[in-house]
């Protein structure tokens, strides 16, 4: 099925399969850190879209709307070909001579990560207004300045509230990542359509790269899945046999 | 991992396993062309000059030329004066498959004829030869190749030169500095914006994409000492009477001297759209392939 993988590649004397392990070691080392960094923004700006401060709240609104609606793809080939040409001359030449790969690594990490903190602020601004309204004003009325109140009190219940939708945006900065090959990262997508055109094998070249994106999906939701469950809230948890409306005549049928 | 996830798994598995390997057409092109009375021509959107979009987007180009050549010959020899020709448009990733499978009879583009490709397809005698040169920066200060020491230069994903730059650097031991980017345009643009001092593509890849630039002044061809790479017209493997039929046709053209008149047309004449003009004249291994048609590659 995958035998292409196992061809040694054309001009060299490693198996193709290499190329798609390294292409693999590049996706995830983009969406890892590309996560950290869009993880704890998007959590200041997320909070900053709830503040009473006015002018914090008029910032990160601009923010989330600019780095939202611009396409990723926009947003990675500023970063890469016009940032370089808008900069004073001097540090545009030194951005130009970060040498390969890292040369594409660094704006790729930067357009994912703004553009994932974006998502990921609105999220916990979504969260946090779920939260009564009451427990802002309890914690105030307790002495705690507003930073307290935030760290004490509204982001631990509402990150738990938003596990669910993070754990898709995780594994959208996943897949993601494949929008980097447009400015010349080989990770997993671009090292597929190399072999692609090195062997014209396409179902196997980008079989196998599905395959990969498919597990590394759904590793990340098992160790999403571990999280919430770890940092559940006791007594909070949603079972299957609780989801049943006691007294219902059809979910008793079904549940013996 | 749950039921679902399990199920997930073997659920894709089964489909790439069930996937077909590409439907392989019968080799007969001719008695297709018969039957259905089509015949369908693959082009490129912007393979200048063999296949490209003029000014009111129909293909044309060098290769396009030849490929209706080759239609005045099938309709002569089936006797189909009506036989009614479809033009599909091909990009690098899919023209083997589409001709493969059988949606495309002859791909009128610029191809090169290798070993790896043979396994799959079969090319018509040569009807260009082009060699790997460096497009460099004269602002570089890189004169010959052994002037790229440590420097960064820029090939195209999934082009040939990307196993040429690799195999030039260990040879030469010049530790370069590689960048990939997406297509020809993209190496462009890396090359302008002073990312790379120096991009590895054939020939006449180069030189359109020199005429074309804004500043095509400030960048200088460098040879490099790579092995030639022959074109051709792509078609179904193993279908000796249509591939005959192509190559009488080409090396008529040769013969008559209507091949040198269709290159003067599109290597050193001013081409549409923009009337931009490639300067680039016949070199002698083409020269030598007119003189005695081949499909064969060193």
């Amino acid at each position: 099925m995958f035998n292409v993988l196992f061809e040694t590649v054309q001009d060299g004397e490693e198996l193709y399969l290499t190329w798609l392990l390294a292409g693999l070691g590049w996706t995830v080392a983009l969406a890892l850190a590309g996560w950290c960094f869009a993880f704890v923004l998007g959590i200041v700006v997320g909070c900053a879209r709830t503040s009473t401060n006015r002018a914090v709240a008029i910032a990160s609104r601009l923010y989330v709307e600019v780095f939202r609606n611009i396409p990723i793809i926009v947003q990675m080939f500023l970063w890469y070909f016009v940032l370089p040409e808008v900069l004073p001359s001097e540090m545009g030449a030194w951005v130009k001579k970060i040498p390969p790969p890292w040369g594409t690594f660094l704006p790729a990490l930067l357009g994912l990560s703004l553009y994932t903190a974006a998502r990921v602020a609105e999220q916990v601004k979504a969260g946090i207004e779920a939260l009564p309204h009451g427990q802002r004003f309890a914690s105030r009325a307790l002495g705690m300045t507003e930073f307290g109140a935030y760290r004490l009190i509204l982001l631990p219940q509402a990150l738990r509230i938003i596990m669910p939708t993070l754990t898709s945006e995780v594994m959208g900065i996943f897949k993601n990542t494949s929008v980097a090959l447009t400015i010349g990262l080989l990770e997993l997508t671009a090292q597929a359509r190399q072999i692609n055109e090195f062997t014209f094998k396409t179902f196997q070249a980008f079989g196998a790269a599905t395959l990969i994106y498919l597990l590394l999906a759904l590793t990340v939701y098992g160790a999403m899945r571990w999280l919430e469950n770890h940092f559940q809230t006791p007594g909070q948890e949603m079972k299957r046999e609780k989801r049943a409306i006691p007294f219902d005549k059809k979910a008793e049928e079904a549940t013996p | 991992m749950s039921r679902f996830t399990l199920l997930a798994i073997a659920a894709v598995g089964g489909l790439l396993l069930g996937a077909p390997s590409f439907a392989q057409s019968t080799g007969d092109t001719l008695k297709k062309i018969k039957e259905t009375k089509t015949m369908t021509l693959g082009y490129r959107e912007s393979s200048v000059p063999f296949s490209f979009l003029d000014g009111q987007q129909k293909p044309v180009g060098f290769s396009m030329d030849i490929c209706q050549a080759i239609v005045a010959k099938v309709k002569q020899q089936l006797n189909l004066p009506s036989l009614e020709v479809k033009e599909v448009a091909v990009n690098s990733s899919n023209r083997i498959p589409l001709v493969v499978n059988g949606t495309v009879d002859v791909e009128c583009g610029g191809t090169a004829n290798n070993a790896a490709r043979q396994k799959q397809v079969s090319f018509t005698v040569a009807t260009f030869v082009s060699q790997p040169l460096w497009l460099v920066r004269n602002d570089a200060g890189v004169k010959k190749p052994a002037d790229l020491k440590g420097k960064t230069i820029v090939v195209t994903q999934g082009s040939n030169a990307v196993g040429f730059a690799r195999k030039f650097n260990d040879e030469h031991k010049l530790d370069l500095m590689t960048i990939q980017a997406k297509d020809h345009g993209e190496s462009m643009l890396t090359l302008e914006g002073g990312r790379a001092v120096a991009w590895l593509e054939d020939d006449i890849l180069l030189a359109g994409e020199k005429a074309n630039s804004r500043n095509g002044a400030s960048f200088a061809l460098m040879p490099g000492g790579f092995d030639n790479i022959y074109y051709g017209l792509m078609l179904r493997k193993d279908d000796a009477e249509f591939k005959g039929l192509a190559d009488g046709v080409i090396a008529g053209m040769m013969k008559t001297g209507e091949f040198d008149k269709l290159y003067k047309k599109w290597f050193e004449s001013p081409i549409p759209p923009k009337g931009m003009n490639l300067n680039f004249p016949m070199t002698d291994k083409l020269r030598e392939r007119i003189k005695s048609p081949s499909d064969k590659i060193d």
